[in-house]
């Protein structure tokens, strides 16, 4: 019962967090806190296989769905302030706050007796005793519902699929639009030079060097280059020197070896 | 019905009852006396054109033949005993409603046998003068058919033996005066005259209905036989409203005061048609009904006492009207109105007037269609001018119809020995021995009688030649000569049917016996003094129309009396201010609510519903958080229910 | 324990979902509430079940997540393909069927 008393001023406040929250990831942050804090309370009432599925269902596929389509719809924009219907947000108050007290009112007169708790119902463990209604008295209710899901599965991939607008782009068209691309802006239409021989790291920041010794300018990402983070080849110079002990001034045979 | 002596069939007050025995033998046949003219206006007026060539002549066919038939009925009516002359024919059951069954019976008694000869005798001579006066109009034979219709319902209403039977021919008559009066329908004046005449005759038919409707209530049934068999047991209030009730009726079939002012606009119908229902016989059903009541009027003082003051109103009415009147049919239509007067004044004098009520009314046909008759062959040979200041010196031009005429004119002023001075005089005599004021009334009617039908005589047949240009004044032709003559002869010795005082004694079984009472002055010394009061009023016309020459325009400097009698004494003003527009008022009133507010209250509903789905539409504004709101807000209403439900 | 605090807690965790769903814009954070309503009913029937011995509830609860996993799917691709077409994923573009 105290798990109880904790959970729910903190679930109360997460819906009216909800409620209020301008940004949509603040509200579905809200509703996570809500979710998790309900799964706790199926625990509490003897209900270890639902907390189970509360945690990875609800809390872990639908709202991460949730938070996906916000990403897709857009993480910035938030709602305004302004009611547009006329009388709708006082309406709506009056309403709902009649409402909860009805219901309130209502549970209030009723008494549910003596709470005959679930031992009895839990023995040998929760999950085969609900295992075994499911499967007896509610089998075709699943067969339905498992139906359900998949028809809601494939329902969201016709409703969430594209169709293309162009035909899809064939590799000689590609190869012609690269050719294009060089005669109208000089743009490299090579594929991105590899890392080579020297290449010591593949890291993000240590550019690939062409074979004159310089850098290449399309390996490294030009916000990291902006950001100055980049390794410059001098000191590519140095560490690869340190690693094999020659000069790499030094022209000549320069027979590579594979350490490094 | 069974044989009943009539001291047995009398009630205690004296009034006699219908108890009437079956018709058989040659009564069988008095179904046909209606039949036959009721047939010729259904084959007149269904037939169509094909029956133009020979149509008059069928409608002359029919009602002579009911004249013929009349005549052996009467004869065998004679011959039986003077308490057994009441004879019910039974036709069919009309209808029954619960405990009220109608039946159609013809009821044959004294009463009704003179009016069948009336009807059908001077009907038939009028049918005769038509032929020969409508010749050149070329609806002639639809003139015929209305008028068997005519007679077929007047027959009707005299012989039915229930006041629902009266009714059916009360309304036959109605409907054919208002289609004959609109005979020359293209005239906008004769059409009005048609629809005014129906429409007062419609106010005084609310009387017999009224009427009828209490009579069932109080005896149960309409017949004469069961009415007059209670008549005693009703209260007096009942009766004196029935009589009421009826006397309206009367008003308006007679134009009677109030209900006067469509006879005179009634002479825009052909001149036989004023002949025969605006003087002979449709204007006198109401003082058939009043007569017929007997039993009803002879136990209420006071509705006969509102019958004698219609009565006497109307004859001074009727005769100051016919004083000022130029036209010719007009004035004939004041002296109608002012006869019938004295009609409905005798009748309302109970048991002694109602027998002198019927000889007048005989002998007025007789005269009065005569009259009409006469005009008409005057308005012939003047090319249908009325106007009397275009007529004059006519005698000359046209000797039949002066001589004819002027045997009416004796009659109707009441120069001894023609039939007027009979029928007159003793009504004279019993208003007198009735009441000094009622008598005073009927006397003074008599003077003024003489003044205007003398006006009438002088300018049209004595004093100058007046005519227009194109004028040239001919004697009418044999058919309508004859019928002339006819009905001279009857206007000259009717009166004979006073002799002995057979006409009071052959209607005794039918409205009961008086005691005479005689004036203090004695039946001679009234007759003298009625006779000079009538010289007095001939010779003051002789001095205004027979000495000084007669203006060829009428004049215009005239005192307020002639003013008011050439307006009717106001009657279609009184109508106008007092009935029409008050009642166009009161329409334009209720048309105005109408529009406003019942219309206001059905489109102001719609338009409300209207409005207010307009702004309950505004819920709909396509934003899926205001639905959202809805369905929580429906969510709280269904959980408050629940748990007023549940913790209530 | 008593179950009371736990379908009270439940019932505030619903409504909490219910304003998210009626005020905010976002097409995603609307679907987030509906999340948190689908898990405060999950916490009921949870305790419902250990209310009255047996497993029923929580063979319900477990039920109710897969649908919900399902509808998450499909919901979510639905709202990037309305968010490919108009650039935007807010709840009130769709306001056409309306007076």
């Amino acid at each position: 019962m105290l798990a109880f008393w904790i959970l729910a001023p903190i679930m109360v406040a997460a819906a009216l967090g909800l409620l209020f929250a301008r940004k949509a990831v603040h509200a579905a942050l809200a509703l996570a806190v809500v979710m998790i804090s309900l799964a706790v309370l199926y625990a509490v009432q003897d209900a270890p296989f639902l907390f189970a599925v509360q945690i990875i269902v609800y809390t872990g596929a639908i709202l991460m769905l949730f938070l996906f389509v916000l990403m897709l719809v857009g993480v910035d924009a938030s709602d305004s302030i302004i009611e547009t219907i006329r009388g709708q947000r006082i309406a709506s108050i009056l309403v709902g706050l009649t409402f909860a007290a009805l219901l309130v009112l209502g549970v209030a007169q009723v008494s549910f007796g003596t709470v005959i708790g679930l031992g009895k119902a839990n023995e040998g463990g929760n999950v085969p005793a609900v295992a075994k209604i499911l499967f007896t008295r509610y089998v075709f209710a699943f067969e339905v519902t498992s139906a359900l899901l998949i028809t809601a599965a494939l329902g969201a991939m016709v409703l969430a699929h594209r169709e293309r607008l162009t035909p899809k782009p064939t590799q000689a068209a590609l190869a012609a639009q690269r050719m294009r691309d060089y005669a109208a802006t000089g743009k490299h239409p090579g594929p991105l030079p590899p890392p080579g021989v020297f290449a010591r790291h593949n890291a993000v920041d240590t550019p690939a060097l062409l074979p004159d010794g310089t850098a290449a300018p399309g390996s490294i990402s030009r916000v990291l280059a902006a950001r100055g983070t980049v390794k410059s080849a001098p000191e590519i110079a140095e560490e690869i020197k340190a690693l094999t002990g020659e000069d790499s001034t030094v022209s000549g045979s320069a027979h590579t070896e594979g350490e490094g | 019905m069974s044989l009943v002596p009539s001291s047995l069939a009398a009630l205690h007050s004296g009034a006699p009852v219908v108890h009437a025995a079956s018709a058989d033998g040659v009564f069988s046949l008095l179904w046909l006396v209606v039949a036959l003219p009721a047939l010729g206006a259904a084959v007149l007026l269904l037939g169509g054109r094909r029956t133009d060539r020979w149509g008059h002549w069928l409608g002359v066919g029919t009602v002579a033949v009911s004249f013929l038939l009349s005549l052996v009925l009467f004869f065998a009516l004679v011959g039986r005993d003077s308490g057994d002359r009441q004879v019910s024919q039974h036709l069919w059951t009309w209808f029954t409603a619960g405990k009220y069954t109608v039946n159609l019976d013809l009821l044959y008694d004294q009463l009704s046998a003179v009016f069948l000869l009336l009807i059908t005798g001077v009907g038939g001579i009028i049918h005769l003068y038509s032929v020969g006066y409508m010749e050149h109009d070329e609806r002639r034979r639809r003139f015929f058919g209305y008028l068997n219709l005519f007679v077929a319902s007047m027959l009707t209403l005299v012989l039915a033996a229930d006041y629902v039977g009266v009714f059916l021919g009360w309304e036959g008559v109605g409907l054919a005066s208002y289609l004959l009066i609109g005979f020359w329908q293209y005239k906008p004046s004769a059409a009005a005259a048609a629809k005014k005449a129906f429409v007062i005759n419609r106010v005084g038919d609310i009387g017999l209905s009224l009427g009828s409707a209490l009579i069932f209530v109080t005896f149960g049934s309409t017949s004469f036989a069961v009415v007059s068999a209670n008549a005693d047991k009703a209260s007096s209030g009942t009766l004196t409203a029935i009589g009421l009730l009826l006397l309206l009726a009367a008003c308006g079939k007679s134009a009677q005061f109030p209900l006067q002012t469509w006879l005179l606009d009634a002479m825009e119908g052909p001149t036989p048609v004023s002949a025969l229902i605006h003087a002979a016989t449709m204007v006198t059903a109401g003082v058939y009904l009043i007569v017929r009541s007997n039993f009803i009027f002879s136990l209420t003082e006071d509705a006969r006492t509102g019958v004698v003051i219609v009565g006497c109103i109307t004859l001074l009415m009727g005769a100051i009207i016919g004083c000022a009147k130029d036209d010719i049919k007009k004035a004939l239509a004041g002296s109608t109105m002012s006869q019938i007067g004295y009609m409905i004044l005798a009748a309302g004098l109970g048991p002694a007037g109602y027998a002198l009520a019927i000889f007048h009314l005989l002998t007025h046909g007789f005269f009065k269609a005569n009259m009409f008759l006469g005009a008409g062959s005057v308005m012939h040979g003047t090319n249908d001018d009325v106007n009397m200041r275009h007529y004059g010196a006519l005698q000359k031009a046209m000797p039949v119809t002066f001589v004819t005429f002027a045997i009416g004119y004796l009659a109707i002023i009441g120069v001894p020995p023609f039939a007027g001075f009979w029928s007159k005089d003793r009504i004279i005599e019993t208003a007198f021995a009735d009441n000094f004021v009622v008598g005073l009334c009927a006397l003074v009617g008599a003077g003024i009688t003489a003044f205007y039908m003398t006006r009438l005589m002088l300018m049209t047949f004595v004093t100058e030649q007046r005519w227009e240009p194109d004028v040239h004044p001919h004697e009418s032709p044999r058919v309508m000569t004859i019928p002339l003559i006819a009905l001279a002869a009857l206007s000259a010795l009717g009166g004979f049917l006073i002799l002995n005082g057979w006409i009071t004694d052959w209607l005794a079984p039918v409205v009961g016996t008086h005691e005479e009472k005689s004036l203090a002055i004695g039946a001679l010394g009234m007759s003298l003094v009625t006779l000079v009061v009538v010289a007095i009023g001939i010779a003051i016309a002789w001095t205004f129309f027979g000495r000084r020459a007669v203006p060829r325009e009428a004049p215009t400097q005239v005192s307020v009396f002639t003013r008011a009698a050439r307006a009717e004494l106001y009657g279609d003003a009184f109508n106008e201010e007092v009935i029409v527009k008050p009642g166009y008022t009161g329409i334009r009133g209720l048309s105005v609510f109408d529009g406003s507010f019942v219309d206001g209250i059905a489109e102001g509903t719609a338009s409300a519903f209207g409005g207010m789905s307009s702004w309950f539409r505004l819920a709909q504004n396509g934003f899926v958080r205001s639905y959202a709101l809805a369905v929580l807000s429906g969510a709280a209403l269904v959980l408050l229910a629940l748990l007023a439900v549940n913790f209530s | 324990m008593s179950a009371t605090p736990f379908i009270v807690l439940s019932a505030i965790l619903f409504t909490i979902g219910c304003l998210g769903v009626l005020t905010r814009r976002n097409a995603i954070v609307v679907f987030m509430s509906v999340e948190l309503m689908l898990n405060a009913s999950n916490l009921a029937l949870v305790t419902f079940s250990r209310a009255n011995g047996n497993l029923e509830g929580q063979i319900a609860a477990f039920f109710v997540m897969v649908v919900a996993a399902a509808e998450v799917v499909v919901g979510l691709a639905i709202i990037m393909t309305i968010f490919r077409t108009r650039r935007s994923a807010s709840v009130d573009d769709a306001s056409l069927l309306k007076y």
